[in-house]
């Protein structure tokens, strides 16, 4: 199987710092490899490992230093990688980033079975990516993907978490999936895949090696645009509640809950 | 693209297995009235796709709660959801009937589904919105949590149809009105040549009681680290249950395996808006925070008076969870207090 994984290199949203302005600091934020997108990786490389003379490529999307998520994808276990990355990609929503990476897996790498991404970045949030890059290559997807349950150069089985329950659903390939955390850990990359890592050198490509046009990417190729970003209103605390027995405390408590009417006998 | 040619708000239904409209579809009915009252009445039109069975309980719905105009799907290939064949049906509506502005749930059948729609009609998606306005130009200004809540963003789309997915229980629940004035179109669905290249083998609904009721209880009871092993969760369903209520859990407590990952409230979990939150031994890291500081009343119950939980808690009890959490489910039982509906 020719077997793809999407990875985005984020910021730590965990380290938040915000100027007096109420502007976010984005300087000094550390970078990391997407959460999910180590689920896609982690999963990725057990069917890559299910399906003996498998490859897997990580393709990412961003500027130079992204490379850094790259070569921990091939630290891990991925044979090579790809970077699309051009100033003209700059701004692009999700349409337009989705575009970008479907022409790129469909240029550079070509004949895939399968693509694997996270179902969501932790920075944008939107699970849109994985979705659309399905649409532009015209394959199906599973989102919500709890778990591959098992996979040939045909088909795959896979387990989605929804709000029903847990769905198996069976998908002809090639086809895309996003990946939710799983019940299992992402593996850590061996010092020997570490070496590999540095040795391998990842090709770059920009918007005219991929075949696309200047309206097609950035801001130019995105319907949407932020027009206002702002800091969320920051919840209020109330008041701290101390008693001198456990029964007390329970018993202010309620009374507080009944009084606002949040709890009635 | 003319896009002065697109009017109108139209909503993508959804509906349970007990063949009712999901909370979010009424939700999503009432915004777009809103919506429409500021785009001088503009028609609020609904899709619905069904296999079929009796959709006149969901049509009622769906008049109750305020849509003009129903489009009607309905075939025995439709009757579970698949992504490709919805996505058609959906596509083939809104290239004849153009609305301006489109709206789903995001649910996760939402959320697989928009995307496709949105690349197939290339036109602009805003995920997971909280609010809808229209701004001075009349365009749509969809405003979002991103960077894990710590931003919020207002999106506009420069392309038609406006589309976003709604948050469910963010945005109110519009009063029903009897009304039968519901125009309802039926759709020639033409599914002819449309691959459909997935197969559900099996839905398994009681893997985990939490992964179903957890988004949508009123009162959600929480645990984290304090909690100190997977047993003594039971003082928690114990109060969950006293109450109508559902058990979630922090990362730390799940990371540590006490609880499944579909209990998991946060960033990397769920996101819950219950009426009432009680975290217990849950210190308030910033990622817990996104998934539940929308509640309506958040109590903290937590040995360290320090603990950012309680610089966002309604009430804070500073006390050992052992002792105020039965404490707290004895005084409920004898009292027989409930949530308020």
């Amino acid at each position: 199987m020719k077997i793809v994984v999407c990875v985005k290199q984020v910021p730590d949203t965990s380290d938040i710092k915000w100027t007096e302005n109420n502007t976010m600091v984005r300087d000094g934020v550390e970078s990391i490899v997407n959460p999910f997108d180590e689920y896609a990786i982690e999963t990725a490389l057990r069917v890559k490992e299910a399906n003996p003379g498998s490859t897997l490529t990580a393709v990412t999307m961003g500027p130079p230093q992204a490379k850094d998520v790259l070569k921990k994808a091939i630290a891990m276990g991925a044979d090579d990688a790809i970077l699309i990355s051009d100033k003209k990609f700059a701004g692009s929503d999700t349409q337009a980033t989705s575009r970008t990476l479907a022409k790129a897996i469909k240029e550079k790498i070509g004949d895939f079975d399968l693509i694997v991404c996270g179902q969501f970045a932790i920075d944008g949030d939107t699970a849109q990516t994985g979705p659309s890059i399905a649409k532009h290559l015209d394959i199906p997807q599973i989102t919500y993907t709890k778990e591959v349950v098992n996979s040939s150069d045909s088909t795959l089985v896979a387990k989605r978490e929804i709000e029903e329950g847990m769905q198996t659903i069976e998908m002809q390939l090639p086809g895309l999936i996003c990946m939710v955390k799983c019940d299992y850990e992402p593996r850590r990359a061996p010092i020997k895949g570490v070496m590999k890592a540095n040795r391998t050198e990842i090709p770059e490509f920009n918007m005219e090696e991929i075949g696309l046009e200047p309206e097609q990417v950035g801001i130019k190729g995105s319907p949407t645009y932020v027009s206002k970003a702002f800091r969320p209103p920051i919840r209020e605390g109330g008041e701290k509640i101390t008693a001198d027995s456990p029964k007390e405390l329970a018993e202010i408590l309620l009374s507080k809950l009944k009084e606002t009417k949040v709890l009635v006998s | 693209m003319d896009i002065n040619s697109y009017k109108g708000i139209c909503v993508v239904a959804e509906a349970t297995s007990a063949n009712k409209l999901t909370g979010v579809t009424w939700e999503l009915i009432g915004a777009a009235k809103q919506l429409s009252e500021q785009l001088n009445g503009e028609e609020i039109s609904v899709i619905l796709i069904s296999g079929n069975n009796d959709v006149n309980p969901l049509l009622k719905e769906i008049s109750e709660a305020g849509a003009q105009k129903c489009y009607l799907a309905q075939d025995d290939k439709l009757a579970a959801y698949s992504t490709e064949y919805y996505a058609k049906i959906i596509c083939d509506i809104v290239n004849a009937k153009k609305p301006s502005i489109m709206l789903f749930g995001a649910s996760t059948t939402g959320r697989d589904l928009a995307p496709r729609i949105s690349s197939e009609l290339n036109t602009g998606l805003t995920a997971d919105c909280t609010e809808l306005g229209i701004n001075e130009k009349g365009l749509l200004a969809a405003t979002r949590p991103t960077f894990g809540g710590n931003l919020m963003a207002t999106i506009l789309c420069k392309s038609r149809p406006q589309m976003a997915t709604v948050r469910p229980k963010v945005l109110a629940r519009p009063e029903a009105h009897s009304s039968n004035n519901l125009e309802i179109e039926k759709i020639n669905v033409k599914l002819d040549g449309v691959p459909l290249r997935t197969k559900i083998l099996e839905l398994a609904k009681s893997l985990s009681t939490a992964c179903v009721t957890i988004e949508a209880a009123e009162i959600n009871v929480s645990g984290g680290r304090g909690m100190k092993t997977a047993e003594n969760f039971k003082i928690l369903e114990d109060l969950a249950q006293a109450l109508g209520g559902a058990v979630g859990a922090s990362r730390a407590a799940v990371d540590a395996g006490w609880r499944g990952h579909c209990d998991q409230v946060g960033q990397t979990g769920k996101t819950v808006t219950p009426k009432l939150y009680i975290a217990c031994g849950i210190s308030g890291a910033i990622q817990h925070l996104a998934g539940m500081n929308a509640s309506e009343t958040i109590v903290a119950i937590n040995k360290d008076p320090d603990a950012a939980i309680f610089d966002i808690a309604t009430y804070g009890l500073v006390g050992d969870l052992f002792e105020v959490v039965p404490a707290l489910t004895e005084a409920i039982k004898k009292e027989q207090l409930t949530a308020a509906i």
